[in-house]
């Protein structure tokens, strides 16, 4: 097990310095160069040639990764370009926001999905079945965003019963926080809410079926032993993959949403800096929000070794 | 006379108005051991689920009655029924690696049953659990309960479910082709071990089987299922040796068995194929030790001649075969066919020494690619080889076809379409497309039903003697091996334990995992 | 399992045949053609071009004669919009699904069948999965400028993985199978093998991971014109009506409901029939 431990996190190691390369480079192929940019349009080109060799862009690609990958590892992100402040300030000001929001939703997503995907396996061919798949069906098929602006319209514009807009830290005002975020995590985690409700079914579905669940019926076990000590803890191993596939999807509806409510998160901050073309912040953000994919994939997969026995001798099993 | 356990009557279940059990009726007395025995489709197992109230999907009891000590529990609800399962009717089932739960400790998996019951605490369960898995003959039982099922094998899978099958000491144990997965002599240890719990426990045993041996070997009656009828029903000898009814003749007679004629090997034939101390090792993962899974293995086939090797698994034949057939690289050693050296042989030459021997594998439904008609699975090594063109290629599909007794007909049909027989007559036909010296058959006849087996064993050597063919025959069937086979290899763990001619090694094995081996075989003390 | 009286069927036809039996898969199938209807023949059933503003007529109601849906704030006619928007959102959907299929389904072949390249592509499979679409939008949208052929190509990168770990999957389990090893008995090639017993095996498979890349892709399009990363105004997209809609949806809803409609039907008709294909294509459905 250690060994394949070892192996993952090579693995990962592996990816992310990739990533990281993928990203310099990108961004180094940007349209626009960033000392014409700082040293502004109309100067002289010694002046550009003074901010080019201070920024260190004069030196080759391959030590220029390396000065970034040292900045990077010291914490350093570099500035922004349009306001002058530290990137990592402003990292560590919106990260904490999608974090929360991404967390919540997934909460909510894995809690509901479960839970009708236990729903739809257990009452096979009635009507719970036809509710729990309609429900995933249509929170599948409808843009989700589309729905957030409706509810922002209908529940907190004319109802009231959410705040429209805006973010409280639950760190400060717990019950205020949570009352503020539960909208948005709810629109974030649907769509996923849905996904795993149908691997769930599925993977509840093969389980009751499979030769060991009627032997555990043969031993005399009630359907509710068999359903939940069985079913639900067979299931729980392909969720713990769902949720960590699912996370590029999350990020990627965490700006939306930030956006539809209003929320000052690391979302809110790419497409700030995208439309402003502020560089060293979409660097960097791209670089935190891959690193983090790549990390919560590595803590999934050392989860897995957890659930699941059959990882922890071969550590290949499948 | 006393009470009848379990009395079934007129029995009928079907799946959405398929009717698979159609009037079946037996009845077993306390203590008693009754086998059922019928082909793949006959409603054996049906049968055997319907009693515990555990048919799958959408099956349903439609006719008839099933009574439990004169208790009627056809239609029994679910709270009755978990109370007769387990406590009353103990089940074992069919296929050891799909039977336990992969993410539970097997103590775990003994200990649910008894608490299921309340046949102790919580506490004590762990205890007994441990003490029942030794009873059935787990060695070292504490630790072995805190493991996992992959942790196990097939056959300690099979006495952990054994286990759980009798842990509330239930009155009838119903054994669903216990052993069918398993090697004879793991079958029968484990057999053995089933029928003495059975006996010091007084429990009943029902025994659902495909092989007419066992059910002579291990029951007291036979019940003969077909089509979901019961054919004939009677003492074990007595049926199996004196069958009445027509169909059971047929089934009796199609039973290959350890006695009669063996095919005679006159003089020696010419070798066409010569494998001369070939071994195969590979490298284990990460330790740095060697595995070697063939060594030092010598054998000749004889023009016209069959050589058949017989093993159990991890013997290493089929790693055997497919080096003969260059799927797998050999470590060492020579094989020649036609006197061509085939080891470290590569491109064109290869090509052309594969021309010469085509294999039949196991398992028909996965052999051929499922969406090529017969014709193009049929005509594919002509393709590969750019033998004639599209037209005369038909023509010799037909040809072939016919060769194999196959209407021409079928050229357009898809593999699913046809039966299992059928498929495996396919697959021959396309072995012997090329104009094959060898054909290398991979326990070509192990998934047919016996009926078919027999069928297909028979076309095998009508062609060795038309058309002058070698046979390399892999089998772990003793019996299969004896209607076919001139010479014969015993191999064990890698290497050969016994060689020679059919009769002497299965009538007279000097070796004593030979001798074993075929104890091990059942019926054959009742078809001899 | 059909018995050998049947009349010959084909694995394919019968799946047809199991789809049309299906009541969802039959649902999935008319919705699908309506929307492809609509999105093929836009320029023959829209009555405007979608462009094409009518400031006198602003935020008219649907139901207005000779604007069926109503107006927009510009007084663009909104059922004209919807047309060429969905035309726009089966594009990038059709294009993502090509990107996906032309680079995944090799990728994944080569990385199951041969051992060595398998690292190789897993380690590509896993940096691509490291970059959400979006990321991989707003990176080509801050090279190239936004587009509706970029908004399609990060979303076909974005669904690469996935195709390779199916066809992958496959390949792996095909590689191993008795028929496979036969062909190697005959001296097939690698080329052969693959292109006529895996990649033929693996369709199924392909077809049904189609189904679901095309709606995810559908409403990826929409998020990406949203936020203003995908299509361009005054391009017409069904994510651009509903950000241009949240503008003004105190005053009137109806140009925020349409698009959004729109969006839910052709995504219920991919999921709907992609649902039933699979439960068809399925052998153990029977």
């Amino acid at each position: 097990m250690l060994r394949y431990l070892f192996h993952r996190l090579w693995q990962s190691a592996v990816t992310l310095v990739l990533a990281s390369i993928v990203v310099f480079v990108g961004v180094r192929a940007l349209p626009g160069d960033p000392a014409t940019a700082m040293a502004g349009e109309e100067a002289d080109p010694e002046t550009i040639a003074a901010v080019r060799a201070e920024l260190g862009l004069d030196e080759p690609l391959p030590v220029q990764y390396l000065t970034f990958v040292r900045n990077v590892l010291a914490g350093d992100l570099g500035e922004s370009v349009r306001t002058g402040t530290p990137v990592s300030e402003m990292i560590g000001a919106t990260l904490p926001v999608t974090v929360q929001l991404a967390v919540y939703a997934m909460l909510i997503a894995v809690l509901a999905g479960m839970a009708l995907g236990v729903v739809a396996a257990v009452f096979r061919g009635r009507w719970p079945e036809w509710a729990a798949n309609g429900f995933s069906l249509f929170a599948l098929s409808v843009p989700t965003f589309w729905l957030g602006i409706l509810a922002v319209l209908y529940l907190s514009v004319q109802l009231g019963a959410f705040p429209a807009s805006g973010y409280v830290s639950p760190f400060e005002h717990p019950l205020r926080g949570l009352y503020y975020l539960t909208l948005p995590a709810l629109i974030l985690g649907l769509s996923h809410a849905a996904v795993v409700q149908r691997q769930t079914r599925a993977s509840m579905v093969e389980t009751l079926t499979a030769d060991f669940v009627r032997t555990a019926r043969a031993k005399g076990l009630g359907r509710g032993a068999v359903i939940f000590r069985y079913g639900v803890r067979n299931s729980l191993i392909v969720v713990t993959t769902i949720v960590g596939l699912q996370l590029g999807g999350l990020i990627a509806g965490a700006v939306v949403t930030e956006r539809i409510f209003s929320l000052p998160g690391i979302g809110k901050l790419t497409l700030d800096s995208v439309f402003t073309r502020d560089y060293p912040v979409i660097q960097a953000v791209v670089l935190v929000i891959t690193g983090a994919y790549i990390l919560i994939n590595l803590l999934v997969d050392v989860l897995y070794t957890v659930i699941d026995p059959r990882m922890r001798v071969s550590g290949r099993a499948r | 006379m006393t009470e009848p356990l379990l009395d079934v009557s007129e029995l009928e279940v079907s799946f959405r108005g398929t009717p698979a059990v159609r009037g079946a009726s037996l009845r077993l007395l306390p203590g008693e051991r009754v086998a059922v025995v019928g082909q793949s489709g006959s409603g054996k197992s049906t049968t055997a689920h319907a009693v515990m109230g555990l048919l799958p999907g959408a099956g349903q009891v439609t006719g008839g009655v099933i009574r439990w000590r004169g208790e009627d529990i056809t239609h029994a609800g679910e709270s009755r029924l978990r109370q007769l399962r387990g406590r009353e009717i103990g089940l074992v089932p069919q296929d050891p690696m799909s039977n336990l739960n992969p993410v539970a400790r097997v103590g775990t998996q003994v200990a649910e049953t008894l608490v299921a019951h309340g046949m102790c605490t919580r506490r004590q369960a762990w205890r007994q659990a441990v003490e029942l898995l030794g009873q059935a003959g787990i060695s070292d039982p504490a630790r072995r309960a805190r493991q996992y099922p992959h942790e196990f094998s097939g056959g300690m899978r099979q006495r952990v479910l054994i286990a759980i099958g009798l842990a509330c000491r239930p009155d009838l144990l119903i054994a669903d082709e216990p052993t069918s997965a398993l090697d004879v002599t793991v079958q029968r240890r484990i057999l053995d071990h089933l029928e003495r719990l059975t006996d010091e426990l007084g429990t009943a045993l029902l025994l659902v089987t495909h092989d007419l041996g066992l059910a002579a070997d291990r029951a007291d009656r036979v019940v003969v299922m077909s089509e979901g009828e019961v054919v004939e029903t009677g003492p074990a000898r007595e049926v199996l040796t004196m069958p009445r009814e027509d169909y059971t003749k047929r089934l009796v007679a199609a039973a290959p068995s350890l006695a009669g004629p063996t095919r005679a090997s006159t003089g020696a034939a010419e070798p066409v194929l010569e494998v001369t101390g070939v071994s195969k090792e590979y490298r284990i993962r990460g330790r740095g030790g060697v595995l070697r899974a063939v060594d030092d293995v010598s054998f000749t086939v004889g023009r016209g001649r069959t050589t058949a090797i017989v093993g159990e698994s991890g013997s290493g034949k089929t790693t055997t075969a497919r080096m003969v057939l260059g799927l797998v690289p050999a470590t060492s050693g020579t094989i020649r066919l036609e006197g061509q050296e085939l080891v470290g042989l590569r491109g064109a030459r290869l090509r052309a020494a594969r021309r010469a021997m085509q294999p039949v594998f196991q398992d028909p439904y996965a052999s051929l690619n499922p969406v090529w008609t017969v014709e193009r699975i049929i005509a594919e090594p002509l393709s590969t080889f750019a033998v004639g063109d599209r037209m005369s290629r038909r023509t010799r599909v037909v040809e072939l076809l016919e060769q194999v007794a196959l209407p021409g007909a079928l050229a357009h049909r898809y593999p699913n379409e046809l039966s299992g027989g059928q498929r495996q007559r396919v697959a021959i036909a396309r072995a012997l497309a090329l104009g094959p010296q060898l054909v290398v058959c991979d326990e070509a006849v192990s998934a047919l039903d016996v009926l078919v087996q027999d069928q297909i064993l028979e076309l095998l050597s009508s062609l060795q003697a038309e058309l002058g063919l070698s046979y390399l025959f892999i089998s772990h069937d003793l019996a299969v091996v004896r209607a076919l086979a001139h010479e014969v290899l015993v191999m064990r763990a890698g290497r050969v334990v016994e060689h020679g001619p059919v009769e002497q090694v299965l009538s007279a094995p000097a070796d004593p995992y030979t001798r074993q081996l075929l104890d091990a075989v059942p019926g054959a003390t009742v078809f001899s | 399992m059909t018995t050998t009286t049947t009349p010959p069927a084909r694995i394919r036809g019968r799946a047809l045949r199991k789809l049309w039996h299906n009541p969802m898969g039959v649902a999935g199938g008319v919705l699908l053609l309506i929307v492809l209807v609509a999105g093929v023949f836009a320029p023959l059933l829209a009555p405007y071009s979608p462009a094409a503003v009518h400031f006198s007529t602003p935020f008219q109601q649907p139901g207005t004669v000779g604007f069926a849906l109503g107006t927009d704030d510009l007084g663009r006619d909104i059922l004209s919009r919807v047309l060429y928007g969905t035309r726009a959102s089966l594009e990038v959907g059709a294009l993502a699904v090509l990107v996906s299929i032309v680079l995944g389904v090799p990728l994944g072949l080569l990385a199951g069948y041969w051992r060595w390249l398998d690292a190789l592509v897993s380690r590509l499979a896993d940096l691509l999965l490291a970059f959400p679409f979006l990321i991989i939008a707003v990176g080509l949208a801050a090279i190239n400028g936004g587009g509706l052929a970029n908004a399609a190509i990060a979303l076909g990168i974005a669904q690469i993985p996935t195709m390779i770990r199916v066809v992958r999957a496959e390949t792996l389990r095909l590689k191993e199978s008795d028929f496979v090893l036969a062909a190697h008995t005959m001296h097939a090639g690698p080329w052969r093998i693959l292109g006529q017993h895996i990649l033929p095996n693996a369709l199924s498979a392909i077809i049904v991971q189609a189904t679901v890349i095309m709606p995810a892709a559908v409403l990826g399009e929409a998020i990406l014109s949203f936020l203003g990363l995908g299509i361009q105004p005054p391009e017409p997209s069904l994510g651009i009506m509903l950000s241009d809609a949240q503008q003004y949806l105190f005053r009137t809803p109806w140009p925020g409901i349409f698009p959004g409609i729109a969006l839910a039907v052709i995504c219920l008709g991919f999921n709907l029939f992609g649902d039933a294909l699979r439960d068809a294509l399925d052998p153990k459905t029977d």
